[in-house]
């Protein structure tokens, strides 16, 4: 027991031996291609210097919202201050964003890095037709393109998540409420959705860009677009129609209102902003605009994980429905593709 | 030996307008070692994606160990290793590693996969790099590890696609003699693609030549030889001790003698080309006219002057086409230009 990795590595022999009179199983191809690209990208310079980058933003805003907790929870206008380790991922004193806002720009960047190159450059290097021209099926490799990257960026996030709560309970010593734990879960959940999203739209343009250069370009210019042209985009078209709101009533503003959101909302980066602000501050209760009719009566409580789950459910099945009509497509377009260097 | 393992019918591919491989029938038999010959875009390497299924053919079949590739490309990769013309490895993977992928891809457990790694490595004589990245192999190591990495999967079926590419001259003959030395050991079929005639000459039992898409003849060098010959006649040439003044005589000679197509005189050698091999009645027929000759020479043919002579044949079809590929070319530049 001195070496604990030469005790576990000799237990780990001693296995193989006892079961290799049985005859090994071989490996699922698909396990092959998934091991190999997560050994790949765990290898690579690219996956290191995101982590450092995702680690270094996600450290940066815990410490500013550490500093402004104990405001926070000492806040009684604040109907969710009783959340710690809510509060812990979401204040801020406005220096810096607070995690989940910074990840709906860091998403994107996750999901484009990890599926810019995943088909064109095995095309360019030739290595594509040599695996192609193994008994695989060709939605193996593209399953496993997609597959790979998640593993390494769900490890990541659920480890960085659980690094943030295991600090905050030996710092503060405050029990940790189960419905925070399943917002959390969520906050998670729903972040890997989104870099699923850009993830598969990357792989589709690695497919359909011979050059990686281009694919990563085209990537970029979709997230750029939907980041920063959309909202204005949108703005634009609206106030060409749009009457002067100072001669319409109060219903139909609330209605232009609403149509620009749900506008808005055919942006991924808008769904996510909405997901997770709500999963992540139980107080929040409509995404839209409410009428002082209904906010009459209405005690500013914190809801239940099941009715914000409830508000979000559309954001979150439109993400999901975006991830996979682009996987679908990406596997339209390699299916019947002649492969060749 | 005559049991076929590779057939092709009818095959054919079409991009747009443009026929890649028209109508190829092929039979390729158990335990040889085929050479398909063409110059570059003949449509030899669309030919072989056809019979592994990573291309669809526009009509016909390819069946490839009794299984059709097209629609069961599976079980045909199983049993086929395919060496493709530029091939690639995982640079940042080591040689032992790319290949054990390989292995585990077709089904070895993985620690069975490393051991058959490493004695293919040392088949194919890499035993030194084995621990080598790949990115630092030269073109000649990955090719060797190319075939290594064919050979892994315990094919029946080897397809190599411009094998010599790119490598020195020593290096092409160790491995051809590799890969005869590999085919005889463990009776394996190889299709060899390539447009080196020397090379193909050296190992292959029959060889197919392949032009614009059509598989002109086939059959071992011998018969081509000799279909050319019957088709282009039989040439002599006698060269004569000095320039004669009046080389009438001798012409209307040798054009009196049945079979004989044609008679040039220039300077000092008579050539005549004739349908069948006449060079005894030839020298006779000089000599009986009074000339003196020092040297008869029956020109034979070589693999290379069939693949020209097929070339050659070809050339003018293939500048019409390439003529108008690119006034096709014009044309959509035109239009594109014209929507913008």
């Amino acid at each position: 027991m001195k070496n604990p990795i030469g005790y576990l590595g000799n237990r780990f022999l001693g296995k193989e031996k006892a079961t290799s009179e049985k005859k090994i199983e071989p490996m699922a191809p698909i396990n092959v291609l998934i091991n190999k690209e997560v050994a790949a990208h765990i290898r690579s310079w690219r996956f290191i210097v995101l982590i450092v980058l995702v680690v270094l933003t996600f450290v940066a805003s815990l410490y500013v919202s550490s500093g402004n907790l104990r405001s926070a929870f000492g806040n009684p206008q604040d109907p969710d201050k009783s959340f710690l380790y809510l509060k812990l991922l979401t204040t801020t004193d406005n220096s810096i964003p607070p995690f989940h806002v910074f990840l709906n720009f860091l998403a994107p960047l996750l999901g484009i890095a990890l599926g810019f190159d995943a088909v064109n450059a095995e095309q360019n290097g030739g290595t594509l037709t040599r695996l192609m021209a193994q008994p695989i099926y060709r939605d193996n490799l593209l399953f496993a393109k997609f597959a790979g990257p998640m593993i390494l960026v769900s490890t990541l996030f659920t480890s960085l998540v659980l690094l943030m709560l295991g600090g905050g309970l030996i710092s503060t010593g405050v029990r940790i409420e189960p419905q925070e734990v399943i917002r959390i879960a969520g906050f998670v959940v729903i972040s890997l959705i989104y870099v699923g999203f850009w993830l598969s739209l990357s792989i589709f343009l690695s497919i359909k860009f011979r050059q990686s250069a281009t694919s990563a370009l085209t990537a970029i210019g979709i997230w750029l677009f939907f980041t920063v042209f959309f909202p204005i985009v949108i703005n634009l078209i609206v106030r060409s129609f749009l009457p002067n709101p100072n001669y319409i009533s109060e219903q139909e503003f609330l209605k232009y209102n609403e149509l620009i959101l749900n506008m808005l909302r055919l942006s991924p980066s808008q769904l996510y902003t909405d997901a997770t602000t709500t999963l992540l501050s139980p107080s929040v209760r409509s995404l839209g605009p409410i009428t002082m009719e209904q906010m009459i009566g209405a005690i500013p409580a914190p809801l239940s994980f099941r009715d914000s789950l409830m508000i979000v459910w559309p954001q979150v099945s439109g993400l999901t429905a975006a991830t996979v009509v682009c996987f679908a497509l990406s596997y339209f377009v390699f299916m019947r593709r002649e492969v060749r260097s | 030996m005559n049991e076929p393992i590779i057939e092709l019918k009818g095959l054919t591919k079409s991009y747009g307008s443009v026929r890649a491989v028209d109508q190829l029938d092929l039979t390729i038999y158990k335990g040889e070692i085929f050479g398909l010959l063409g110059p570059n875009g003949a449509g030899k390497t669309t030919s072989i994606l056809m019979m592994l299924g990573l291309t669809e053919p526009t009509a016909g079949t390819a069946y490839v160990c009794g299984k059709n590739a097209t629609r069961n490309p599976i079980a045909v990769k199983k049993k086929v290793g395919y060496l493709p013309d530029n091939v690639g490895f995982y640079d940042s993977m080591t040689a032992l590693e790319n290949l054990s992928f390989i292995a585990r891809l077709n089904g070895h457990a993985p620690l069975d996969a490393e051991k058959k790694a490493i004695s293919m490595l040392e088949q194919v004589g890499l035993s030194n790099d084995i621990h080598k990245k790949t990115g630092a192999y030269s073109r000649g190591m990955k090719q060797r590890l190319g075939l290594a990495d064919v050979l892994i999967k315990d094919p029946e079926v080897v397809i190599l696609d411009e094998p010599t590419l790119g490598i020195d001259p020593s290096g092409v003959s160790e491995f051809l003699a590799l890969i005869k030395q590999l085919s005889r050991q463990q009776g394996l079929t190889v299709l060899l693609s390539s447009h080196h005639l020397q090379q193909v000459q050296r190992v292959c039992d029959r060889v197919g030549i392949f032009v614009g898409g059509k598989l002109l003849v086939e059959g071992n060098i011998d018969t081509l030889a000799r279909n050319l010959l019957n088709k282009e006649g039989y040439t002599t040439s006698v060269s004569l001790q000095e320039v004669y003044q009046d080389t009438q005589l001798f012409e209307s000679a040798l054009y009196h003698l049945e079979g004989v197509r044609t008679v040039a005189v220039r300077g000092d050698v008579i050539e005549t080309v004739c349908d069948r091999d006449m060079t005894p009645e030839i020298v006779r027929t000089l000599v009986n006219n009074g000339a003196d000759i020092v040297a008869v020479h029956k020109k034979d043919y070589a693999l290379d002057d069939i693949y020209e002579k097929y070339f050659e044949n070809n050339k003018t079809e293939n500048y019409t086409h390439e003529k108008s590929d690119r006034l096709f070319g014009k044309s959509l530049f035109r239009k594109r230009k014209s929507n913008v």
